[in-house]
């Protein structure tokens, strides 16, 4: 067993601190961090609960290691809305469309959607439903997400192309 | 869950891992995007004592042109392939085929050598290297080699990789322009394995073919080149090729196991369908 001293950058500001090797980002962002944004589903990289940005891109943090994250930028939920309060504008869109029942699976959505909100170009409806198919919702409240999904995505007249798929089939 | 206990080492270049691997020998495990190993440990079905990371190894997330082949990294995340411009124009099926590689957020992390290293047999990646052919560089401090991929599976997650050797790049050599490539996966819901896949590419002069790379995933132990499939087109005029036939042809060489997710029988009844279905309108088109 390696122990191991790490430092990123967390919602903007600078944490440290000795991990041992075999603790998962999510596991240090919640009990070392007090950060529980990310939460703890099923913890083997399949519900997508537990979904950060590392670098910006929307990553399981169940799946890495914490001495991976070690001079990463890492965004959770907790780093989305304003110092007043004010929420992310996805997160208000969710508010506004009902967009969860429980909750649980909620923080891995939003976070999922942020990084597709921030990518060039702005992806279609169609890649932002195939991104969320990377989620588990067990209230089965897909519906609001997916009106959510729709005042985020390009605008249908724009997209020419969608996601790949069994094209001809 | 929680991971049993082992030793981390990063790996900072290529030659740094094989370094790290030469002296901790079997006991050491690769890390690379961590989208399979990561929940192996979590479920201690993997219990390495040395876990080998070559996240750091930048010289392994290249995707260069040497002799005729698109070289591609092993650390190269899947994300990043692709939207790689040299993927696009030279292993267009690879962006294709990484559409159903786990998920967005998988392939963030995913790299194209740990899904080709891993052997998942209805994987993806295996079968496209498999497919067209491609060549996999091992390197160890014994030296490096280079092993077809058709000769690099041995069985479900099983290769013939040594323990002490790195996949370091997968080699994937060019097809002539105008070669039309096929990829087509049955799957329940998006980002599963297949039940069946099917990757081909066809090149052509005018009517007559001149090679062609077929390859099923899904449907054996490992990923299969439908070799005899393969041969009864090279040289062949597309007009008078016998679809039905040939996808017989193609099925006679895989022999697909019953699971919970589908029985042999519709495996096979499935395959036909998408090779009539999808390669039908290759031999019809008009050069």
């Amino acid at each position: 067993m390696s122990l191991h001293f790490i430092e990123f950058e967390l919602n903007g500001r600078t944490v440290e601190g000795m991990t041992e090797s075999r603790r998962t980002l999510l596991d240090y962002l919640r009990i070392d961090e007090g950060c529980t944004g990310p939460h703890a589903g099923c913890e083997h990289g399949v519900c997508g609960a537990c979904t950060v940005l590392v670098d910006g891109e929307a990553v399981r943090s169940c799946l890495m290691l914490a001495p991976q994250a070690n001079g990463k930028r890492v965004t959770t939920l907790e780093g989305l809305a304003e110092a007043d309060g004010t929420l992310h504008p996805i997160q208000q869109m969710f508010r506004e469309e009902f967009a969860l029942q429980c909750g649980f699976c909620t923080p891995g959505f939003v976070m999922t959607l942020v990084a597709l909100d921030r990518s060039e170009p702005r992806p279609a409806a169609a890649e932002m439903r195939a991104a969320l198919s990377g989620h588990l919702c067990r209230c089965t409240g897909y519906q609001g997400i997916l009106r959510v999904v729709e005042r985020l995505a390009r605008p249908a007249e724009a997209a020419g192309e969608g996601q790949g798929g069994n094209s001809g089939a | 869950m929680k991971a049993a206990p082992f030793d981390y080492v990063e790996a900072g270049s290529a030659d740094e891992a094989v370094q790290i691997l030469a002296e901790a020998g079997s006991d050491a495990t690769v890390l690379a995007g961590g989208q399979t190993l990561m929940p192996l440990l979590a479920l201690r079905l993997a219990n390495p004592s040395v876990l080998v990371d070559i996240n750091p190894a930048e010289d392994m997330a290249t995707i260069a042109r040497r002799n005729g082949a698109t070289v591609v990294g092993a650390r190269t995340r899947q994300a990043h392939a692709k939207r790689d411009a040299t993927v696009a124009e030279r292993v267009p099926l690879m962006a294709e085929a990484l559409n159903y590689v786990g998920h967005y957020q998988t392939r963030a992390r995913g790299t194209i050598g740990g899904s080709v290293a891993l052997g998942e047999p209805a994987a993806e990646m295996p079968a496209l290297a498999v497919a067209l052919n491609a060549a996999i560089e091992l390197r160890s401090r014994r030296g490096t080699r280079m092993v077809p991929a058709r000769e690099f599976y041995v069985g479900p997650y099983v290769t013939i990789r040594d323990d002490d050797e790195l996949l370091v790049a997968i080699h994937y050599p060019d097809w002539p322009d105008g070669s039309v490539g096929i990829f087509h996966e049955v799957a329940r819901r998006a980002g599963d394995f297949a039940l069946v896949g099917l990757i081909a590419i066809i090149a052509s002069s005018g009517d007559r073919i001149d090679r062609a790379g077929v390859a099923w995933f899904g449907m054996g132990p490992t990923p299969i080149a439908a070799l005899a499939a393969e041969q009864a087109l090279i040289g062949a005029l597309k007009s008078e090729v016998d679809v039905a036939a040939l996808a017989q042809t193609a099925l006679a060489e895989v022999e697909p196991n019953d699971d919970l997710h589908a029985s042999a029988r519709y495996r096979r009844t499935v395959a036909a369908r998408i090779f009539e279905r999808r390669l039908r309108p290759v031999f019809e088109a008009r050069a």
